[in-house]
């Protein structure tokens, strides 16, 4: 709890901050909020089960690139071809969540290095789009038939988008599956020392495969928010280094690379406070140039403190 | 002790609030082997921290050729000739023998490495040490016994004059600790003195001129080469009149509570094993480290399946597990032999680690049943006598021993039918080792057929009821308790090595 604590800290902070320095204290401004919330939806969700990945001890490079191929393999299906949404729409989450069987197979089947098998994913699907596409940006713009459904995840309700209640709903249900489940147990076991889970008698492959496949159906959520926010999907750039972003936020949020930590909230905490690191960016005029080095210098000092923290703890105890 | 090499006086140190040492002296000559002994916790690795400059003493003064000196670092230690042989070997095995050996002091030529000296010089001390090996080896081909030697003579041709070996037979067959023992020897006729810590007392009665005693962070008292007994040694420890492993033995009961029939591990495909194990009883499994003991309990517990073969429990249908939760199933458990890499999981409470085999079972529609391991926990503390503040603790903050009560209490709560003992008490200290014994004398009691196998021959003869033998993959021989001595149980564990059994 003192992880997520330390950044709910820095959070407020970072909020007072943008309120009292913004212009006419526009940070907390009905329509600033609106569009913080909304980003934080699509952001949060897949980096939950970026989080989930991670507490596995692994990592997924290619979700930008899965987002890529499912945009430009959606607006193929609903534009070009003109299918039924409800189709066009489970095609391109069932693409998403067998990339992510595909990746788990190839992990704990294969054992091979998750940063590899991404990063080849991260290459291959992105030429795939592309190729796919012939490199054409695919557009939801003359929208018939579907217009209901792009409304839908563009919409809000109770003012308050859908893609933040979105992510509340999938939130709640990570948080049971991680913090109640045995799913949940198996998993930080696995991720923490996978031999003593196997020999505690838990089938560690299927577990962590099963992190993956999360992450897919995760993926293909954000994707279709984010396709329908864009509104059109520029094979080689949309969804660009986003899983960086989500990687980002669950280290934020208290995620170990070594595998066996981290939390939901610590995660959702993280991608709030990455969205508003870029949002503040953009209010207090500071050049959209410096947008990365900010982010870079904020997760470092973030991931230092917790690091000065801990390597202080041992030393208390001592004296206690 | 002729001429005092190092002395230390009076040594005391504190972590915060906790006393590690209170005061200890010690004293080591020329040419002498001191074995320093004490249970876990005792201040043994502290003591010797201090000579190695990694902790610096509160208190107290170290000496070398009766100089004050002060170490503050692996380099002063080196410079006065003090060198550490660690439990855990310090070597790098993507390089070859001589890369290891002058690690860091390389001869160089005009500022480049200058390998033909190296292995030339290297080859000079391995060959002193009587072993067979050339310095251009890769280290990783060598075995667990010559990488230590390695280390070995790396220490002697730094110029050490004492040589710190903690532990150092812990994983080491029982022919290659003579070997190990007999270079000691050599090395004290040669002038070299040598700080033996180990568990394993009759090493100790074999080479010792002296043993020092640590009780509690003091010295706890000395033996001289004559009065250096078992009884002895063991009282010094733990300061009471120990009763030495005595068991109660029960007659093996022949009923073939498990039978195992014709398996083949991964590692000895050509090799099969048969046995079987009665209700209650103990059988050791002895044999010589990568005789194929653990491959057999890997294979029967599911985690490295085997390759063919059956086992049978009380008249069960016949099954080969091909994963652990099989063999869980089938009340099959292992307590293996590396319990910090297999057995725990160190970063979790006493509680999350008792409970993580029995979760599924516990679980209600899928949720973890918080209220039911806290109580299986609370219970499981209390009658295997976890010594923890609460089962919140760290697993990894534990004693050894206790490490191992929590590795044993996960599967005491699911019922087992056979249990599996890999090296049960190794680095554990005496008092906790008999703790053990009489834990798996209360499961055999129970019904349980358990497996234990150990490379510690006085375990092996003290604890069993009965004795299977292997060399090589297979099984060269069962003993009764009766039958058992240790020159049997050596004899048919080099079976293999030395006559040609068909």
């Amino acid at each position: 709890m003192k992880k997520e604590l330390g950044i709910f800290v820095l959070l407020v902070v970072l909020c007072a901050l943008g309120w009292a320095l913004s212009p006419e204290h526009s940070f907390l401004s009905q329509a600033n909020v609106y569009n913080l919330l909304y980003q934080v939806g699509m952001f949060g969700i897949f980096s939950l089960g970026m989080g989930l990945v991670i507490i596995t001890g692994g990592i997924d490079l290619s979700v930008g690139s899965v987002m890529a191929l499912q945009g430009v393999v959606l607006g193929m299906m609903l534009n070009d071809k003109g299918w039924p949404w409800p189709i066009a729409v489970a095609l391109s989450i069932l693409l998403c969540i067998a990339l992510g069987a595909f990746n788990g197979f190839l992990i704990t089947r294969v054992k091979m290095q998750p940063f590899i098998v991404t990063l080849c994913g991260l290459l291959f699907y992105r030429g795939v789009a592309r190729f796919v596409s012939n490199d054409e940006t695919k557009g939801f713009g003359e929208a018939t038939g579907f217009l209901g459904v792009a409304n839908f995840f563009k919409g809000k309700f109770l003012g308050v988008p859908t893609a933040f209640w979105l992510l509340i709903i999938v939130a709640a249900l990570m948080w049971v599956l991680l913090h109640r489940s045995i799913f949940g147990r198996y998993l930080y076991a696995a991720g923490r020392n996978e031999d003593a889970a196997r020999y505690s008698g838990i089938g560690t492959r299927g577990i962590i495969s099963s992190a993956y496949i999360v992450l897919g159906f995760l993926t293909a959520i954000s994707g279709i928010l984010f396709a329908f926010y864009t509104n059109s999907v520029s094979p080689s750039g949309h969804a660009n280094s986003y899983e960086l972003y989500g990687v980002a936020a669950a280290v934020l949020g208290g995620c170990s690379l070594r595998g066996g930590e981290g939390s939901v909230l610590g995660i959702i905490f993280g991608a709030f406070l990455l969205q508003i690191l870029q949002n503040l960016v953009n209010l207090l005029g500071i050049p959209s140039s410096l947008n990365f080095a900010v982010m870079g210098a904020v997760i470092l000092l973030g991931v230092l403190a917790d690091q000065l923290i801990k390597n202080r703890t041992p030393r208390v105890k001592a004296a206690a | 002790m002729a001429n005092t090499l190092l002395r230390v006086e009076n040594i005391g140190k504190r972590f915060g609030g906790v006393i590690a040492l209170k005061g200890v002296s010690f004293a080591i000559g020329e040419a002498e082997i001191v074995a320093l002994i004490g249970e876990n916790g005792a201040g043994k690795s502290t003591l010797m921290k201090t000579l190695g400059g990694v902790h610096q003493p509160d208190t107290g003064q170290i000496y070398v050729d009766e100089k004050p000196v002060k170490i503050t670092n692996a380099r002063d230690a080196m410079a006065n000739g003090i060198a550490f042989i660690h439990q855990e070997l310090n070597v790098l095995d993507n390089l070859d023998v001589g890369a290891n050996i002058y690690l860091g002091r390389e001869p160089k030529t005009l500022g480049i490495i200058n390998s033909s000296e190296i292995y030339r010089q290297a080859q000079v001390y391995l060959d002193r040490l009587g072993l067979k090996v050339n310095a251009r080896t890769q280290l990783a081909e060598l075995s667990i016994a010559e990488q230590q030697m390695v280390e070995i003579a790396k220490a002697l041709s730094q110029n050490a004059r004492v040589i710190i070996m903690d532990e150092p037979t812990s994983s080491l067959t029982l022919k290659e600790t003579e070997r190990l023992l007999s270079v000691c020897k050599e090395l004290r006729g040669e002038g070299v003195s040598i700080i033996y810590i180990s568990h394993r007392l009759s090493e100790i009665i074999e080479i010792a001129d002296r043993v020092v005693a640590l009780r509690d962070g003091a010295n706890a008292g000395d033996l001289t080469r004559e009065q250096i007994t078992h009884d002895a040694m063991v009282n010094l420890m733990v300061g009471r009149e120990l009763a030495r492993f005595k068991l109660p033995h029960h007659t093996a009961i022949l009923d073939r509570f498990v039978t195992v029939k014709n398996l083949r591990t991964q590692r000895y495909p050509d090799q099969t094993v048969s046995f079987d194990i009665g209700r209650g009883e103990i059988l050791g499994f002895a044999g010589l480290v990568g005789a194929g003991r653990s491959e057999v309990a890997q294979a029967l517990f599911g985690v490295e399946p085997g390759l063919e073969g059956a086992m049978e429990i009380g008249g069960s249908e016949s099954f080969l597990a091909h994963t652990a939760a099989q063999a869980i199933a089938h009340g099959v458990f292992l307590v293996p032999e590396d319990r910090r890499k297999t057995g725990l999981l160190l970063d979790w409470s006493i509680r999350d680690n008792i409970s993580l085999p029995a979760l599924r079972r516990d679980a209600n529609k899928g949720f973890v049943n918080r209220t039911r391991e806290k109580q299986i926990a609370d219970e499981q503390k209390i009658s295997l006598q976890i010594k923890a503040p609460n089962v919140e603790a760290r697993a990894g903050n534990l004693s050894g021993g206790n490490q191992q009560k929590v590795v044993l209490a996960k599967w005491l709560s699911l019922n087992p039918r056979m249990m599996i003992f890999d090296e049960p008490t190794r680095g554990i200290d005496v008092g906790a080792k008999a703790e053990i014994y009489r834990l798996m004398r209360e499961l055999a009691d129970r019904g349980v057929a358990v497996m234990m196998i150990s490379s510690d021959m006085e375990e092996v003869l003290g604890v069993s009821d009965r004795i299977a033998v292997m060399c090589e993959g297979s099984l060269t021989g069962f003993l009764t308790r009766a039958e058992a001595t240790e020159q049997r149980v050596m004899n048919l564990a080099v079976a293999r090595a030395h006559e040609a059994v068909a």
